[in-house]
């Protein structure tokens, strides 16, 4: 267990060192944060006012320590606060609405455009030099586009100038969230764009990255052994070299997390699609402290879970991880 | 670029400085290009604002030139508000690429002191540091910098700048040590050693020289990197919405509905621009990773042989058997007739 | 005979059976390296027959080419490698004709592969796929060749494991969890597991301490008097072909240099070369001499000098060495009628010439005492 109870500890270390920041960040803003969240919002309560002070350290209530503690105390009790912008609504009730639309969208087209492009680098590094290499310059380019840049055009065409796809939003509007066909498909009609985008600028990376293990792998001993062993073509292929190369690539995927959350925060914002990313954004225009707090740390905390599981899969899939767990 | 990641994370084979002249030359024709591109959009964000026909924040008042397409007068049209898009390009590249070098620069400058302090003290330090690498590497670094901004009124680059490097360094930094600890085993050091050499002397003129391609493409990784994060923290408004970076030309234009309203000039440039330096970058990483790593170099050229491709997998090919061009359809059927096999005896006494 | 002190010598039985076909005739072959750079000539039209239930040794030091010979013959060497001419007859009792390996398409090359010739490598370590258990990788080759049901092939697996004197538990091993011993007897037993005819041995004990190295070596001699299989030996140690092989092929540059029998090779040594590499160990037996060693290094394969590629560190060597055409000639006063060596200076008696300091000097001069 030693491998994983490593990264379990790694990953607390990290959480913490995240909400330290979060901590300490709004008490070094300069000048009198609080008169202007007052002024935005001039109808909150007397409570939620004390409460965003609590959360500015300002007007000294307690010590520092303290503070801090009951802080933490609030996040492990979900407690993020009461929401500033959208008063009186509790900010954890804000995330539970916007979080799953996040990581439906980022989630599965992440996976898509991983297993596709993971699929073509396998065989463009086995194919070393082939004709798949010769996309490679373009691929580049399409990488090095700006994403939302390409999001903008991509709305351009399919669906300003053709109307093939909805422009932006989640789902029609006047529709009802809720366990039903019409508000399910329509919210599948909306995402198709956004994770068309998402797929397409993000599959030429892990294409190039899967290519290159794949060439290193293919000149490894074990893959020729396994030619000069007679086996079939198709399982030297995958089960020999593929598998292998499979590991690193894996570990660049958990590396990649956290660019992928930026991408989609991005693009959520392009699209205007209701995910934790637009409200990020609505809450840093609006001076929402608490929300932007709290939004910060779940991004965060999905991102190290995602990078645990990542961890998870890689024992699996490698016995040499397996064995540090066995021994130690 | 959702996923902007160094092309070998983890170095597959020690790099060696080669003491062959012509490091130029021998550049894949990709990376060449990539320089070349790179140059010349460096060479305009140099001279840009010099040579820009108009002051690139003047507005003009008429009617008749807002939103006004390209033509004589202004080559790259004008925006809502009767600015010169192309002095308004000019300016951006050089404000974009400003930023983008000096976080790259800071960053590498970072990764190198931690990588290769790590790597050569070992022990407790190399534990602390790689922790400390790997603990800022995990923390999503765009939501960190959206609320960081988010809290501090003041928006100028200095505060972009300065989180960028901060955030980015360990990229660099986990390289940078993995292939120190690498060279640091190697007999030469610890000839070095042996004779006494101080250990500063010892990073700096043996250690260091024997990273510089490394060194160069956490360099190009990161300016890369840098490009993305600023134009898209632009492009959201988040940064100061009065600087003239190219994302922030992006931000104007699409909260003016450049695109939707047809004004492709306004919208596409800047777009554009990002585009093809970031291509250039890459290209130019591919080169210095090529440099690095022979292997991706030789089987890249190696598996042409007698002006015919194929998959380097393939059993080893016999000259006979090569110079035979056949297509596709003419070697399946081939692969039905037996005799042709002994056929081909003649091909075979090459010499 | 040497052997190390200490040890039992290795059993040989002889098993040359002259007049048969050879089983594996390499004829002419040339391996090029085509690069930037030009051409690396790394086999130089090299002739090597294998008969039925022999051990042929291939000795050279690293960069002779050696390896590149067999990997070149069994078409294993990725680009830029070209093999430019020759022939790799193999005549197994399983095909029902000579098939010339260098002709077939790729797909007949899979089968005969392995099922026939059979490889194993030096570095275990690298050639044991990593994620894969030894089971699996065993199972493996047996599918590929052989139509067994599942259990049967599992059943077969354990029994190679037996064959090579490891537990069966170990099926589930994965390799990093095998000593370096272990895993070099995983590769034998999975390099018989088809019950092939040749098996190229390529410095199979080399990364190996001395102990495993012996047991590991008797164990090969057993399983081939027990199955029949012919051997090709790839070593740099000459001393270890005396005792092992029936004949023995000595390499350098790419080039042949002498093949004989392993008696007549140690009795009769034909060329300096051989001379040198027997003089560059001890023996337990004998007179005590003064080792030396060979000194300088083997020349640029790109540009290859005229002649014998061995003149620039030959003790005997002069101008007349840059004339040879490296045609292997038989050595009349040998027992064995198919010794052959590619020097036509120096026999077996010519007298070994003063130590000089700087070898290299002596080439393109004539010598005092310059042999007929």
């Amino acid at each position: 267990m030693s491998f994983i109870l490593r990264r379990l500890v790694f990953y607390a270390v990290a959480a913490w060192v995240a909400l330290t920041i979060n901590f300490f960040i709004p008490r070094l803003i300069p000048g009198n944060a609080v008169q202007n969240v007052m002024a935005k919002f001039p109808n909150l309560q007397p409570s939620a006012y004390k409460a965003l002070e609590a959360l500015l350290g300002v007007g000294h209530p307690g010590s520092i320590w303290h503070q801090y503690v009951t802080y933490l105390d609030d996040i492990f009790h979900f407690n993020f606060g009461t929401d500033v912008s959208q008063y009186p609504a509790q900010v954890s009730s804000l995330l539970v609405q916007t979080l799953p639309w996040t990581i439906t969208l980022v989630g599965v087209a992440t996976v898509i455009a991983f297993l596709i492009g993971t699929a073509l680098g396998i065989v463009a590094g086995w194919r070393h030099g082939g004709t798949l290499d010769r996309v490679l310059p373009g691929l580049m380019f399409l990488q090095a586009i700006p994403y939302f840049f390409f999001a903008l055009i991509l709305v351009e065409l399919l669906a300003i100038k053709t109307q093939v796809f909805p422009s932006g939003q989640g789902y029609a509007d006047g529709l009802i969230p809720g366990w039903h066909w019409d508000f399910i498909s329509s919210a599948l009609y909306h995402s198709v764009l956004p994770a068309l985008t998402i797929v397409l600028t993000s599959i030429a990376g892990w294409m190039l990255q899967m290519r290159n293990v794949m060439i290193t792998t293919t000149g490894e001993d074990y893959v020729i052994a396994a030619q000069a062993k007679g086996l079939p073509n198709r399982r030297v292929i995958y089960t020999y070299a593929a598998r292998n190369a499979l590991l690193p690539q894996l570990q660049g995927f958990g590396l990649a997390v956290g660019f992928v959350v930026s991408g989609a925060i991005v693009m959520e914002i392009v699209f205007g699609y209701p995910g934790i990313g637009l409200l990020l954004l609505n809450a840093v225009t609006s001076n929402d402290y608490p929300l932007m707090q709290a939004i910060f740390l779940v991004i965060t905390f999905a991102v190290l879970l995602a990078n645990l599981v990542v961890d998870m899969i890689i024992v699996v899939a490698d016995p040499r991880a397996r064995r540090r767990e066995a021994t130690s | 670029m959702t996923a902007v990641l160094p092309i070998s994370a983890e170095p597959a084979a020690i790099p060696r400085e080669d003491a062959r002249p012509g490091r130029w030359r021998r550049m894949p024709a990709k990376a060449k290009v990539g320089a070349i591109l790179l140059g010349l959009f460096v060479l305009a964000g140099i001279i840009g604002p010099l040579v820009a026909p108009y002051d690139p924040s003047f507005q003009n008042p008429s009617p008749a030139l807002s939103l006004h397409g390209p033509y004589g007068a202004h080559l790259l049209g004008t925006t809502q508000s009767g600015q010169d898009v192309l002095s308004q390009l000019l300016v951006g590249i050089r404000l974009t690429l400003e930023l983008a070098f000096i976080v790259g620069l800071v960053a590498t400058v970072l990764s190198v002191l931690v990588g290769v302090t790590a790597a050569f003290l070992g022990g407790v330090w190399d534990e602390v540091l790689s922790l400390l690498t790997n603990v800022v590497l995990v923390i999503p670094a765009l939501p960190l910098l959206i609320v960081l901004l988010g809290y501090f009124q003041t928006k100028g680059q200095t505060a972009t700048i300065l989180v960028l490097s901060l955030l980015s360094w360990p990229w660099g930094a986990r390289v940078v040590r993995a292939q120190t600890l690498a060279i640091r085993n190697r007999d030469f050091i610890a000839a070095a050693r042996e004779t006494g050499e101080k250990t500063w002397r010892i990073i700096t003129w043996e250690i260091v020289p024997n990273e510089v391609s490394l060194i160069a493409a956490s360099f190009v990784n990161t300016v890369l990197y840098a490009i993305g994060a600023s134009v898209a923290l632009a492009f959201i408004g988040v940064t100061n919405l009065n600087d003239l970076s190219l994302g922030t030309m992006l931000y104007w234009a699409e909260s003016q509905q450049a695109l939707q309203l047809g004004a492709w000039w306004w919208f596409i440039p800047p777009g554009l621009a990002v585009a093809l330096i970031g291509t250039g970058l890459v290209l130019l990483n591919t080169g210095i990773d090529e440099l690095g790593n022979p292997r991706l170099r030789d089987a890249a050229s190696a598996s042409r042989i007698a002006g015919r491709w194929l998959p380097p997998a393939n059993p080893t090919p016999v000259l006979g058997d090569v110079s035979q061009r056949r297509g596709r359809l003419a070697g399946f059927l081939h692969s039905f007739s037996r005799s042709s096999l002994l056929d081909e005896t003649e091909g075979g006494r090459a010499r | 005979m040497t052997a190390s002190p200490g040890q039992a010598p290795i059993p040989v039985a002889t098993s040359h059976r002259p007049g048969q076909d050879p089983v594996l005739d390499i004829r002419d072959l040339s391996v090029v390296y085509r690069t930037p750079g030009g051409d690396v000539r790394a086999v130089d039209k090299v002739n090597l027959s294998l008969a039925p239930g022999e051990v042929v040794g291939l000795c050279g030091e690293s960069g002779s080419g050696k390896s590149t010979l067999v990997y070149g013959a069994s078409r294993l060497l990725r680009a830029p490698a070209l093999l430019t001419s020759g022939s790799v007859t193999y005549s197994g009792r399983r095909v029902t004709k000579p098939v010339d390996l260098l002709r077939l398409r790729a797909d007949e090359l899979q089968r005969l592969r392995w099922r026939e010739i059979a490889i194993v490598f030096q570095s275990a370590m690298n050639a044991l796929n990593p994620v894969l258990n030894v089971r699996d990788q065993l199972i493996d080759v047996i599918h590929a060749h052989l139509r067994m049901p599942r259990d049967e092939a599992r059943e077969r697996a354990g029994s190679l494991l037996d064959l090579v004197g490891i537990p069966r538990s170990r099926l589930r091993s994965y390799p990093h969890e095998l000593s370096g011993g272990m895993r070099q007897r995983v590769m034998i037993a999975m390099a018989l597991a088809t019950d092939p005819e040749v098996v190229i041995m390529d410095e199979p004990t080399t990364a190996l301490d001395v102990v495993v190295q012996r047991d590991i070596l008797a164990q090969i001699v057993e399983l081939k008097e027990q199955l029949g299989f012919s051997i090709v030996f790839i070593t740099h140690d000459l001393s270890l072909l005396l005792e092992l092989a029936d004949r023995i092929a000595i390499m350098y540059a790419g080039q042949l240099l002498e093949t004989g029998t392993a008696a007549e090779i140690h009795r009769e040594p034909s060329h300096p070369y051989t001379k040198g590499l027997l003089n560059s160990f001890p023996s337990l037996r004998g007179p005590r001499r003064d080792l030396a060693g060979i000194p300088g290094s083997p020349p640029d394969l790109r540009d290859p000098p005229p002649g014998c590629p061995f003149l620039p560190r030959c003790a005997y060597g002069t101008s007349a060495c840059e004339e040879v055409d490296m045609q292997l000639l038989q050595v009349a006063t040998s027992k064995d009628p198919e010794h052959v060596t590619a020097c036509p200076f120096v026999l077996p008696d010519t007298p070994a010439p003063p130590p000089r300091a700087d070898r290299q000097e002596i080439a393109g001069q004539k010598i005092a005492g310059e042999p007929t």
